[in-house]
């Protein structure tokens, strides 16, 4: 090992400039930080150039992209800890092809996002935000006045990848009395819900889908015209997987057409950027994709990513590495 | 039967005015201007009464029908029911229990999750465009807090069977504690509040459970817990409830009912950790179609001479 082991290991840290949660921790367990994004006067390039030729580690947050140039900029990367389950925003093919290990944030804040997912489906069929909005408005003058919501209990949900956060949320809906079945790329042994092998039949079997697979070129527009028009006009979709899951646009038709009848997003292609069309509709809410925005959630992922850092500078076993091939 | 007359005290459900209209001969309380008149017309021929959570049958009503055999809530709450003096008079009641238990208890969570996690704020801040300009706050994480429960009844065991799926603690207070429960028994609401994140309202409204949740129990709360009312508005102190809101003291609610609805007390409108729902517990068509047909069902069953399906007294 060279000398330079014995000084607190250098980190890059790749996060916009408000997300500062993990800062402290970095500090605290000695570990000396540079940001990408204090380089205000250079450009990213001349700060990676000038700082960067001996960094190994990279923390990832916010979902920042990390595209070829940027990994191609940092000759002895070795390591890039996403402070997220999501990892679609880094290069894959560059950090396969440069043998750069990445891990993510594993099940630091499956619970909150399983939460919030329990939580919009029951706020759509419900219809808890629009009528919230109508009492503070006011309009409440007459008893029992408004649109009726739908009952969850024996309705089947089926669910987009049964993962860690699938499984979480699988577990929290089965005392609703919700049905559960599940599709993912392949059957999960010992699980008691029903498998599909296919979207397109879990779709025309149920009532809802909940949306937690990662997003992948595989997964890309998972949901398409078809599985909405499958999932009929009484249908609800809930995403708190990525924006890419589904062909937004197409979503966006389907609902304003009544092809299905609601849903309740954390996730869009383009964030922070939403579909205007969306705004003017009851059956639907929008969350700006805060899954995982509790302060529990942001320590815990801290704690995986200072774990796993400590581990990749001692030369130990990582945590949640991810399979990039 | 058509010639019975069954007195609807207000607008509750077409579905349901519309099968009592085909069975009975149907009187719309609401439609007229002069109620007393109208009663004074048709006082021997109403024979029955539907009511529900929002209007009954009081002592004035009960004694202004001398052939009143039935009054069937359609609600499963009966504070509105002079319930002494049907007994009195051997006047039947009946009520609308288990068809809504899960949608309250569903209802119940759905509130927890939507004051904990800022749902409709979120909604909100997304529609506004401020997304553009910032990520939202962070909120408060449900998984693993402990859940108090007054009153565990079905609805209120309901509300734990799900709470528990979260891995909450679920603590609760009853008028004796409920042998071959898990759960965590406090003797009074004041204890109870003190040992819990998250205090639910789940017993029914009487003389002594009125204003069950008053100052002291809100104090008890405080800045870091949270109220959720799913039964009656009178359970909790509504004037101190908007003080502690407002002043601070206690950390949110959620309410879907209000001591006087429609009316909501104006100062919390405008506040971030409230959500405020118009008594919609039961509020979904399956829920409501279900609740009318036991109404026309146990109607049915008085008027054949058969058992009623649901009866309280």
């Amino acid at each position: 090992m060279e000398e330079s082991s014995l000084l607190p290991p250098v980190v890059l840290v790749h996060r916009p400039p408000a997300l500062d949660f993990i800062d402290e921790h970095l500090s605290r367990h000695s570990f000396t930080a540079l940001y990408t994004h204090t380089s205000l006067e250079d450009s990213l390039q001349d700060f990676l150039s000038s700082h960067a030729a001996s960094v190994r580690a990279v923390v990832s947050l916010g979902r920042l992209p990390i595209p070829a140039e940027f990994i191609s900029n940092l000759p002895s990367l070795e390591i890039v800890v996403c402070a997220s389950v999501g990892f679609d925003h880094v290069d894959l093919d560059e950090c396969r092809r440069r043998g750069v290990v990445i891990t993510n944030a594993g099940d630091a804040y499956g619970e909150d996002v399983a939460d919030l997912a329990v939580g919009l489906l029951i706020s759509v069929i419900r219809r808890i935000a629009a009528v919230d909005r109508y009492v503070r408005s006011g309009q409440w003058t007459r008893l029992w006045d408004y649109p009726l919501g739908f009952k969850l209990n024996r309705k089947k949900v089926g669910i987009v990848g049964l993962g860690s956060i699938g499984s979480l949320v699988a577990k929290r809906l089965e005392p609703f009395g919700c049905i559960i079945s599940y599709n993912s790329r392949n059957p999960k042994p010992d699980v008691p819900y029903a498998y599909y092998s296919n979207i397109l039949s879990l779709a025309a079997d149920n009532d809802f889908l909940i949306l937690c697979c990662s997003l992948t070129d595989e997964t890309h527009h998972i949901v398409n015209r078809e599985v909405m028009e499958t999932l009929g006009k009484n249908g609800v979709i809930i995403n708190i997987g990525r924006g890419g899951l589904i062909d937004e646009k197409e979503m966006v038709k389907c609902l304003v057409n009544g092809v299905i009848w609601g849903v309740g997003l954390d996730v869009f292609e383009n964030e922070p950027e939403v579909p205007e069309e969306l705004f003017g509709l009851e059956n639907v809410v929008l969350s700006p994709h805060a899954a995982g925005m509790t302060a529990e959630s942001l320590n815990n992922i801290s704690e995986v990513a200072i774990a796993n850092l400590k581990a990749f500078f001692a030369d130990q076993p990582l945590m949640f590495t991810v399979q990039l091939d | 039967m058509e010639s019975i007359g069954v007195l609807m005290m207000c607008p509750m459900n077409s579905y349901l005015e519309n099968e009592l209209q085909k069975r009975f001969n149907l009187l719309r309380y609401w439609t007229s201007p002069e109620k007393s008149v109208f009663l004074e017309t048709h006082r021997n021929s109403i024979r029955a009464v539907v009511g529900n959570a929002f209007v009954g049958a009081d002592a004035q009503l009960i004694n202004d029908l001398p052939k009143l055999e039935i009054v069937s809530s359609f609600s499963v709450g009966l504070d509105k029911i002079d319930l002494g003096i049907c007994k009195d008079k051997g006047i039947r009641v009946t009520n609308t229990p288990d068809v809504l238990t899960e949608d309250v208890a569903d209802l119940a969570i759905g509130l927890i999750l939507a004051l904990l996690r800022r749902l409709c704020e979120c909604d909100r801040y997304v529609r506004s465009g401020k997304w553009k300009q910032g990520d939202f706050k962070l909120t408060t994480k449900f998984s693993g807090k402990s859940v108090g429960i007054i009153g565990l009844g079905r609805i209120g065991t309901a509300i734990a069977k799900r709470a528990e799926a979260f891995s909450c603690p679920i603590n609760y207070y009853s008028r004796t504690v409920k042998p071959d429960v898990a759960y965590k028994y406090y003797p009074t609401v004041v204890d109870l509040a003190k040992n819990s994140d998250i205090l639910v309202v789940a017993c029914p409204l009487s003389d002594e459970t009125r204003h069950i949740v008053n100052r002291q129990v809100m104090d008890a709360l405080g800045p870091k817990s949270v109220l959720i009312n799913i039964g009656r508005g009178p359970h909790v102190d509504e004037q101190e409830l908007v003080k502690a809101l407002t002043e601070g003291r206690l950390g949110g609610a959620a309410l879907d009912v209000f001591e006087k609805e429609p009316h909501v007390p104006e100062e919390l409108f405008g506040l971030e950790n409230v959500v405020l729902l118009p008594h919609v517990g039961s509020g979904t068509v399956e829920t409501r179609n279900a609740m009318a047909d036991l109404v026309v069902g146990n109607l049915e069953a008085h008027f054949s001479g058969k058992s009623l399906l649901t009866p309280v007294v």
